[in-house]
């Protein structure tokens, strides 16, 4: 039996190592995609384009903008002259947002105690805008406090002092990275699996495969084996370019962070060999493979908290097998969680393996059509 | 070739362009996978995400630590139980909260230690400790956000009711043009609409001419009179009309069920949609020549159209905020083009010098994919 399994998986990897092409399509790109996508994802902003629109005559507002000017996250794209100006600095992307100073500004502030700084913003991609909304915010809130403090009117009561745990300079990347361990995994690994059988079948090697002395199980586990070794090594490759070349750190332990890829492996194998033993071509092979990957790129809270979805499509989530690997990794990475904290995120992807791992073996023998 | 004459060879062509249209439709209509790529993707795909994917946090749980509580905790807690963005949680001492945050059951923790008040009505500053979950860093900065939003609304009262005068000289007023409501689902929908037709071209073309090569079916269409731009022809005219298919049921389905507004001109976003097409089919073409087998064929295509759209486009991250290698590659990403065309067509209106200079790049892009195609494909065996 292990004779047969070994034979058919060294079957399987000159099937697919054979052909330079398609040995070039398994290395190159996760190198290719870490480096870029490492770079490409993040939600800090730096470099946004500010224009500004001053009326106002006074000192205050220059020292405002001095304090934006001296910010690494804007970049003053020069100045405006009129109202009409606002409009298309802001329709054309030149700049993200407009700062406003009114012409009785500083006279407000030195009068009356405040003074109101006008923010038109960009909303096309909201997100951006809120973020650099915020950054306004610190800024402007770091000056009332200096202003305060150099006039001698009541300081506030109370004050918070932050601290954010797991990620204190909570830089994006930390949470993008390691959830691109388990993007990169994930589509090698159906790249692989999805188009195994389904190949097979194109050809009609697979009736011949059935004829022959193998059980399904043993077919199962030699077309299993090859996505295994190959998204393990992928996914050691990313986590070592992880660690190493953006020094995200690893604080947890190797054995927990590699009981949780195993396990997420086995559910992709699964599934992809799923989607394959169902398609009769292997276009239908990746069709059905992107037709599960997309939405489960995208429902995972790989760059979107599945927090903020409404209930029914949370629990949805639950049979997407990269939500719990991400808890694991981003866990393991930033938290240093062990099993303790984690075991529950390992059940659902064991099941979601073995029943369609259970699955795949049953349609060998018999297709839906 | 050069016994017939000019106008007979004119109907020829036509003809047998006309025969491989019918049989790469015959070919569609066979094979569910790509009907469904075309029409059933999108739907599911903009239900779940326009239903689904949102950045705006609500109802955040937030663990509270009162060591004593008092009148003036009590009006600061109570700006956490009004507020809609957070969802309470009370705990006893700050290690069973910290406990919790551990097991990520909450997302932050507001802590104020048992000489809270004493320190307060003193007129020291008297601290409040904050402590947010930062693995989800963009999360964590926007609950930070929201924390200080309900303190500044808090202390405002505060110092109202003592009579204090509480020094705020600057003070914003924003105002969020185009999505004044900030819903995150109006921008992240038309963005999703150019990711979903990038994979509708790129995915339905990229495996065509690799899988006539591979069932040896291009030998046999070799040996006939047609020739190679026919074969493109015939493949670029079916997938074309499919995708535009795709495209507009899921124009349809984000104003009518996402009510995303939509404030530009539909011929524009035809005329832009169609262009994005032909790019995206070229690009599946080009994919499908080069590759040579089907399996190759839909790996490069996933590692070149699905992931670039989905992370390069603009369509979540911010391309002015990546190192400017990456933007420089951002620039061949086809859906960076029609990502800033569709967000300005929805939510802005028709800005005709964005509308030009990114739908100028389009078709640069899809002449200069046709003519790699024409320049690789060849008609002879390999």
């Amino acid at each position: 039996m292990l004779r047969r399994i070994l034979a058919l998986t060294i079957k399987e990897f000159i099937g697919i190592l054979k052909n330079r092409k398609s040995r070039m399509v398994l290395i190159l790109p996760p190198i290719a995609q870490i480096i870029v996508f490492g770079y490409a994802a993040t939600f800090d902003l730096k470099d946004v384009p500010v224009a500004i629109y001053n009326e106002d005559q006074g000192e205050i507002s220059r020292q405002i903008i001095a304090r934006f000017k001296g910010s690494r996250v804007f970049r003053i794209i020069g100045g405006l002259q009129s109202d009409d100006q606002i409009s298309p600095v802001i329709s054309l992307k030149k700049a993200l947002l407009v700062l406003h100073f009114h012409e009785e500004f500083s006279k407000d502030i030195l009068k009356g105690g405040h003074g109101d700084l006008q923010v038109i913003l960009d909303g096309r991609n909201s997100n951006t805008a809120l973020i650099a909304l915020n950054y306004v915010h610190t800024i402007v809130a770091d000056f009332n406090r200096s202003w305060a403090k150099k006039n001698g009117v009541g300081s506030s009561p109370a004050r918070l002092i932050t601290r954010s745990w797991f990620n204190r300079m909570l830089d994006s990347h930390w949470f993008i990275i390691p959830g691109i361990v388990a993007l990169l995994t994930i589509v090698v690994t159906l790249e692989v699996t999805a188009l195994s059988v389904a190949k097979e079948r194109e050809a009609g090697t697979f009736d011949q495969l059935l004829v022959t002395p193998m059980t399904p199980f043993e077919i199962l586990i030699g077309k299993s084996l090859p996505g295994l070794i190959i998204g393990l090594v992928e996914g050691t490759f990313i986590i070592i370019a992880t660690c190493y070349w953006f020094e995200i750190p690893l604080r947890g332990s190797l054995l927990v962070l590699y009981s949780g890829l195993f396990t997420f492996l086995l559910s992709a194998i699964g599934i992809g060999l799923m989607i394959s033993s169902i398609s009769l071509t292997q276009q239908q092979g990746l069709m059905g493979a992107f037709m599960f990957l997309v939405p489960s790129v995208v429902l995972s809270g790989f760059a979107t908290p599945i927090a903020n979805m409404p209930k029914f499509v949370q629990d949805l989530t639950l049979l997407n097998p990269m939500r719990y690997i991400l808890v694991i990794v981003r866990s393991v990475f930033l938290q240093g969680a062990g099993f303790d904290l984690l075991w529950t995120q390992y059940i659902p992807m064991a099941i979601i393996g073995i029943v369609s791992l259970a699955i795949a073996g049953f349609l060998f023998k018999r297709r839906l059509y | 070739m050069g016994s017939y004459s000019s106008s007979t060879e004119k109907k020829l062509a036509r003809m047998r362009l006309r025969g491989l249209i019918k049989k790469e439709i015959h070919q569609i209509l066979r094979d569910p996978s790509s009907i469904g790529i075309a029409f059933f993707l999108p739907v599911v795909l903009l239900l779940i995400f326009g239903y689904g994917v949102s950045l705006d946090a609500e109802h955040v749980p937030i663990g509270i630590v009162i060591e004593q509580p008092g009148p003036e905790t009590n009006a600061f807690v109570a700006g956490f139980m009004e507020s809609e963005y957070f969802n309470p949680v009370f705990f006893q001492s700050v290690q069973q909260a910290e406990s919790a945050l551990l097991q990520r059951k909450i997302m932050g923790i507001v802590w104020t230690r048992s000489d809270f008040t004493r320190r307060l009505l003193g007129g020291a500053e008297a601290p409040i400790g904050v402590i947010v979950d930062g693995v989800d860093a963009n999360q964590a900065r926007i609950v930070q956000g929201y924390i200080t939003g309900v303190w500044m609304k808090w202390i405002a009262s505060y110092a109202k009711a003592k009579g204090k005068l509480l020094s705020v000289p600057v003070n914003i007023k924003h105002r969020i043009w185009f999505n004044s409501a900030v819903r995150s689902r109006n921008f992240l929908v038309p963005g999703l609409i150019a990711v979903i037709m990038t994979l509708i071209g790129g995915m339905l073309t990229s495996m065509v001419i690799a899988r006539e090569w591979e069932r040896g079916t291009m030998e046999a269409l070799l040996v006939t009179p047609v020739r190679i731009r026919e074969i493109i022809l015939g493949k670029v005219i079916p997938y074309f009309f499919l995708g535009m298919g795709g495209m507009a049921l899921s124009v349809f389905i984000s104003i009518v069920i996402f009510h995303v507004p939509f404030r530009g001109s539909y011929l524009a976003l035809g005329l832009a949609s169609a262009l994005f097409m032909l790019t995206a089919i070229a690009l599946g073409l080009i994919i499908s020549t080069a590759a040579g087998s089907q399996f190759v064929a839909g790996q490069i295509a996933i590692v070149i159209t699905f992931l670039p759209a989905f992370m390069l486009s603009g369509f979540v991250f911010d391309i002015n905020s990546m190192p400017l290698p990456i933007q420089i590659i951002t620039y061949i990403v086809a859906a960076r083009y029609f990502v800033s065309i569709l967000q300005s067509l929805f939510l802005a209106g028709n800005i005709w010098p964005i509308y030009i200079v990114n739908c100028c790049y389009l078709a640069i892009m899809a002449a200069l994919f046709f003519m790699i195609i024409k320049k690789k494909s060849h008609k002879r065996l390999i």
